[in-house]
């Protein structure tokens, strides 16, 4: 699609030089494409980054707002992105869960990246965030995504906050929390009769119709910036650890975008010195029930055959996940494995993590907590190494999945000996 | 058997802008085909160098994602919608 302004400024795009396919190479100017001409690949940011000087970079980065844009620097934005409207999502808490390490027989060092500490309370106000930018500099009027509940509202708050008009594509089916965590700021919220990789595919229809026209979809022919605000998960992990790298990464897959952005961002921070070059893995987390991924690399596969998903994870419901393949090459290069874990494992995960660390995670939250109990019983992830698992999302948005699990321990009449008779004394 | 083919963006360079072309073919692989023959050069953008369908390229039959039906063998009855998507949008 054109961009609706043709006009760019020269810095709009920070250190971003141009689009370039992840598979076959190709390049192509800064531009809202999503797909290589070429070979139908996907594009993805290509940078000239800031190199030759760490300790400056790494003072202008701490010295920065405490936020994303603090990465400014190495993300596809303009220098003074932090001065402009914004939900200013990032720097979220990096808990060590020492709790949860004791119950889990992890004897090295365990954190939780918790990103339910963003702005609409999920990871995705990161990925938006970005993605917002291009819209204003490609000159949309429309910020608009396909999503399975958190992205919705990510995208309607965005708006809000930019003065955009939003129109966002979601299951028909999904929690309660999240439709209205999507239709509480204002725009459109529209449910599609299917699931998520049906409403995907609508929007992908729309993209190239009159009706489309003016819209950014930021998972879509906004995806190559919406993609990169995933690799602030990683400058933050290592900021926080005190620019180290960790051992063990385990990071939830959808599409798998979030896991394959972190490891570029990883790499990136190697490459400028920011942090000391080590080896690291990356484990992959699914939901028995929308396994595509896991199903491949447990079958030695190179390329992921779609599944119709039925998980209570919603928000990792892809069951066409496009960076699969590229998941699979990660774990691989970093000595990682890809795991699932059944519906009544996530909710024991989500309980486990709340009992121990007093964090009320989604139920993707519940799946990386889950898999990594899994991994490490399998003796697949190494207990004596530091490990950080990735919350992606608050638990307030998926009551219906723990609903019966977390009831009154009694209801009383309002008496001392009533309590007692309970028990609970 | 005709079919009416809804072609992306970015290979309406292939259609003279057309975004909906029609083709003839009792199966998506006759479709392709037939598309080729109109609209030279579309097949290798869809199909890798084996033949087989690109790891990228979605294409629908009517509602139905073609890999969960016969891939290229699967049937395009008379009158249904091919759809042609790339796959690169998604979540997480």
């Amino acid at each position: 699609m054109a961009p609706v302004s043709q006009s760019v400024a020269p810095d709009a795009f920070g250190p971003a030089v141009a689009l370039s396919c992840r598979e076959c190479g190709a390049r192509t100017p800064l531009a809202p494409n999503f797909a290589c001409a070429e070979c139908f690949g996907p594009l993805e940011v290509a940078y000239e980054l800031p190199a030759g000087d760490p300790e400056g970079l790494r003072k202008q980065i701490e010295n920065g707002p405490n936020n994303i844009w603090r990465y400014a620097p190495l993300l596809p934005v303009s220098p003074d992105v932090a001065e402009r409207p914004s939900l200013n999502p990032g720097l979220t808490k990096l808990v060590k869960a020492d709790n949860l390490a004791r119950e889990l027989g992890v004897t090295g060092s365990l954190y939780v990246k918790d990103d339910s500490g963003n702005p609409t309370h999920s990871f995705k106000d990161r990925v938006v965030a970005i993605a917002v930018e291009a819209a204003r500099t490609f000159g949309f009027t429309t910020l608009s995504c396909s999503s399975t509940g958190n992205l919705a509202g990510a995208v309607t708050a965005a708006a809000a906050r930019t003065g955009l008009r939003a129109c966002v594509f979601i299951p028909h089916d999904l929690e309660a929390g999240k439709v209205v965590m999507a239709a509480i700021y204002g725009g459109d919220v529209v449910g599609i009769e299917g699931n998520y990789d049906d409403v995907n595919r609508f929007c992908s229809e729309l993209i190239g119709d009159p009706s489309g026209e003016g819209w950014g979809f930021v998972n879509v022919n906004l995806r190559p910036y919406y993609g990169e605000g995933s690799k602030t998960l990683a400058y933050e992990i290592c900021e926080q650890l005190g620019w180290r790298l960790p051992d063990q990464l385990v990071i939830p897959i959808a599409s798998g975008s979030q896991l394959t952005k972190i490891d570029k961002g990883l790499k990136e921070l190697i490459a400028l010195g920011l942090v000391e070059d080590k080896p690291y893995r990356i484990f992959g987390a699914q939901a028995e029930g929308c396994s595509p991924v896991s199903a491949a690399y447990k079958a030695g596969h190179d390329v992921v055959r779609p599944q119709k998903p039925n998980t209570i994870a919603k928000s990792l419901a892809i069951g066409n996940p496009a960076d699969g393949v590229y998941v699979l090459d990660i774990v691989r290069r970093t000595g990682g494995a890809v795991e699932d874990v059944t519906d009544e494992q996530v909710v024991d995960a989500i309980r486990l993590l709340a009992r121990t660390e007093g964090i009320f995670a989604e139920t993707a939250g519940g799946v990386t907590v889950g898999v990594l109990r899994k991994l490490i019983e399998s003796g697949q992830l190494d207990p004596a190494a530091e490990t950080v698992v990735l919350n992606t999302g608050d638990g307030l948005k998926t009551l219906e999945a723990v609903a019966d699990a977390a009831r009154p321990t009694a209801v009383i009449r309002p008496t001392l000996d009533s309590f007692r008779e309970a028990g609970l004394a | 058997m005709s079919v009416n083919v809804r072609i992306p963006t970015i290979l309406r360079t292939y259609t003279g802008g057309s975004a909906e072309v029609s083709a003839e073919g009792a199966t998506l692989a006759e479709v392709i085909k037939d598309l080729e023959s109109n609209h030279a050069g579309i097949s290798a953008r869809l199909l890798d160098d084996n033949g087989k369908l690109r790891r990228f390229v979605n294409i629908y039959v009517n509602e139905d994602d073609v890999r969960f039906a016969e891939g290229l063998e699967t049937a395009t009855p008379d009158g249904a919608g091919v759809s042609i998507i790339p796959a690169v949008a998604g979540g997480c």
